[in-house]
């Protein structure tokens, strides 16, 4: 069974330096997307992965991280549209940091694009008739 | 070429009537030349969608037994203050109405989720409303304090109001200084992170008939879902600006206010709106039909985004601080491009009017008057016009001296 999952990576100072996500990568055969990074030498490191694959191989992927001293906590956050409040105005579109709306140019409709949403929530508030919605 | 508005009625009722809407208008006008879109087309239909602030609605609620007169008193519509100085249970609920224990902007930027704007959308969709009313109770209206719910199917009346919709033209809104901003514009980010627009452009109703040739009081319209009319001029009306060639006004100009049947109206027309850190509001769906009644009239219809300038406006200074300078002269066919550029810089562009919603207005108007449902009116008085000489005056603040 394939599954796709969200989760946030924190790294230890010791291991920032080491190539953990490419032999998850190699030795696991996840794929993979990074939504955030922010990794330092010398600081801890934190990276927001989206994986996807078998889930037994999720399941070893996951069981690796852990082992190698990453601290693994799920994204449970998830911001969604609300279809039926958003009137498709556009303010959330420069308000967002990772670009996640777009406006289709022949129908000026907004496309929100669910894998580039960070869940930072910053949409929600600046929403005029409050259409983006934070599910836990 | 002219015709009347009767000759459109009549062609309308006969289900004859060529309509369009304002975006098709343009596409005709460039394959068969004004002159014969001019002969062929009856009605162009406009639209817009956007917060409009000077909105509201008054009802009037029956009496109750004892009677009670709300006037004089105070009156809350879920927690919303509502206005009471009518007479007895005439009660009226602006756009921008908080509940008194709502934080504002002492936890600033204030989240402002629920107003005025809100209490009507929920009142239009068929919800009950919490009424809770005090008085100070006289020997004909003896009850001093009223408490139930009320739904828009039982009072006697209920009547949307805006004193001031569908600007003819508004500004792009910026922020220059080194924090970001929250006003009625959206959330500026800061040294120009984004610029703010609000116009359904060469969909908008006065920016197709820049002089209110055909747009005046007792217009019929589309407003809220249901029919309307133009009542007056909008409050700020100003026919005075600078205007491009084509006579499009190049700054906020003239405004409408409007007035229809709150019952008929639907709450997708109707959106209550939360402005962080600025306040409520509601989003208002308007659409206003132009009878081509000459050659003249069509071109103005066939307006593009390409010729419809707006000016750009640094809403951390000069708004706030009554200061007239404008930035810059930007095209709406620029903003919807998706950036600008701004003293050097490209600065991506938002906007807080909906155009998806805009095209459907005119598109459902378009229908309406093509099955016959909807006929054309003739204003019974113009909107003032250049010639009224009616400019947009500042406060003459003259200080109260104790």
């Amino acid at each position: 069974m394939a599954v796709s999952r969200r989760i946030v990576l924190h790294f230890p100072r010791r291991l920032v330096d080491r190539p953990i996500v490419y032999r998850l990568i190699r030795d696991y055969d996840l794929e993979f997307n990074i939504l955030k990074a922010s990794v330092t030498p010398d600081e801890e490191g934190l990276m927001v992965l989206e994986l996807k694959g078998k889930q037994e191989d999720y399941d070893k992927g996951i069981k690796y991280l852990t082992k190698a001293g990453v601290r693994i906590q799920s994204l449970s956050r998830n911001v969604i549209r609300n279809e039926e409040r958003c009137t498709h105005c556009g303010a959330c579109i420069t308000v967002c940091p990772t670009g996640a709306f777009e406006l289709e140019p022949l129908t000026r409709r907004v496309k929100f694009y669910n894998e580039k949403c960070l869940a930072c929530g910053l949409c929600i508030k600046a929403c005029p008739p409050r259409a983006m919605e934070l599910h836990f | 070429m002219t015709k009347t508005i009767e000759e459109i009625n009549e062609k309308i009722k006969a289900g004859k009537a060529v309509v369009v809407t304002a975006e098709e208008v343009i596409d005709l006008v460039k394959q068969k030349g004004t002159k014969r879109a001019a002969q062929e087309v009856d009605v162009v239909t406009t639209g817009t969608f956007g917060p409009m602030c000077s909105s509201g609605a008054y009802f009037n609620i029956g009496h109750s037994k004892p009677r009670i007169k709300l006037g004089g008193g105070r009156v809350y519509l879920n927690d919303v203050q509502a206005y009471a100085a009518f007479a007895a249970i005439d009660i009226y609920i602006g756009a921008n109405a908080l509940p008194d224990d709502d934080p504002r902007n002492r936890v600033y930027p204030g989240e402002f989720n629920y107003g005025g704007g809100h209490v009507i959308e929920e009142l239009v969709a068929g919800k009950d409303i919490g009424l809770v009313a005090t008085a100070y109770g006289t020997d004909c209206y003896p009850r001093k304090r009223l408490e139930t719910w009320i739904n828009i199917k039982d009072l006697n009346e209920a009547v949307l109001f805006n004193i001031r919709n569908a600007y003819q033209n508004y500004n792009v809104a910026v922020n220059l200084s080194d924090r970001t901003i929250y006003t009625y514009m959206g959330m500026l980010k800061p040294n120009l992170g984004n610029a703010n627009y609000s116009s359904a452009g060469q969909l908008s109703p006065l920016l197709n008939d820049p002089y209110y040739k055909t747009i005046g009081i007792g217009t019929k319209i589309f407003l809220g879902g249901g029919t309307g009319f133009i009542a007056w001029q909008g409050t700020q009306h100003n026919p005075n600006v600078p205007r491009s060639e084509n006579g499009v006004p190049k700054r906020g100009a003239g405004a409408l206010a409007v007035i229809g049947d709150l019952k008929q109206m639907s709450p997708r027309w109707l959106v209550g709106t939360s402005m962080l850190g600025y306040g409520c509001n509601i989003a208002v769906g308007i659409g206003v039909p132009i009878p081509i009644l000459s050659e003249e009239i069509l071109k103005y219809t066939s307006v593009t985004d390409n010729d419809i300038l707006a000016p750009v406006v640094d809403y951390s200074r000069a708004y706030p601080q009554m200061e007239s300078d404008i930035l810059a002269e930007v095209s709406y066919a620029q903003l919807k491009s998706g950036k600008v550029v701004i003293q050097g810089k490209e600065v991506p562009t938002a906007s807080l009017s909906s155009y998806p919603r805009a095209v459907e207005i005119a598109t459902v108007l378009k229908e309406w008057i093509l099955s016959g449902k909807f006929w054309l009116t003739q204003p019974v008085s113009p909107l003032p016009g250049i010639e009224s000489g009616i400019t947009f005056k500042p406060l003459n603040e003259r200080p109260i001296e104790e």
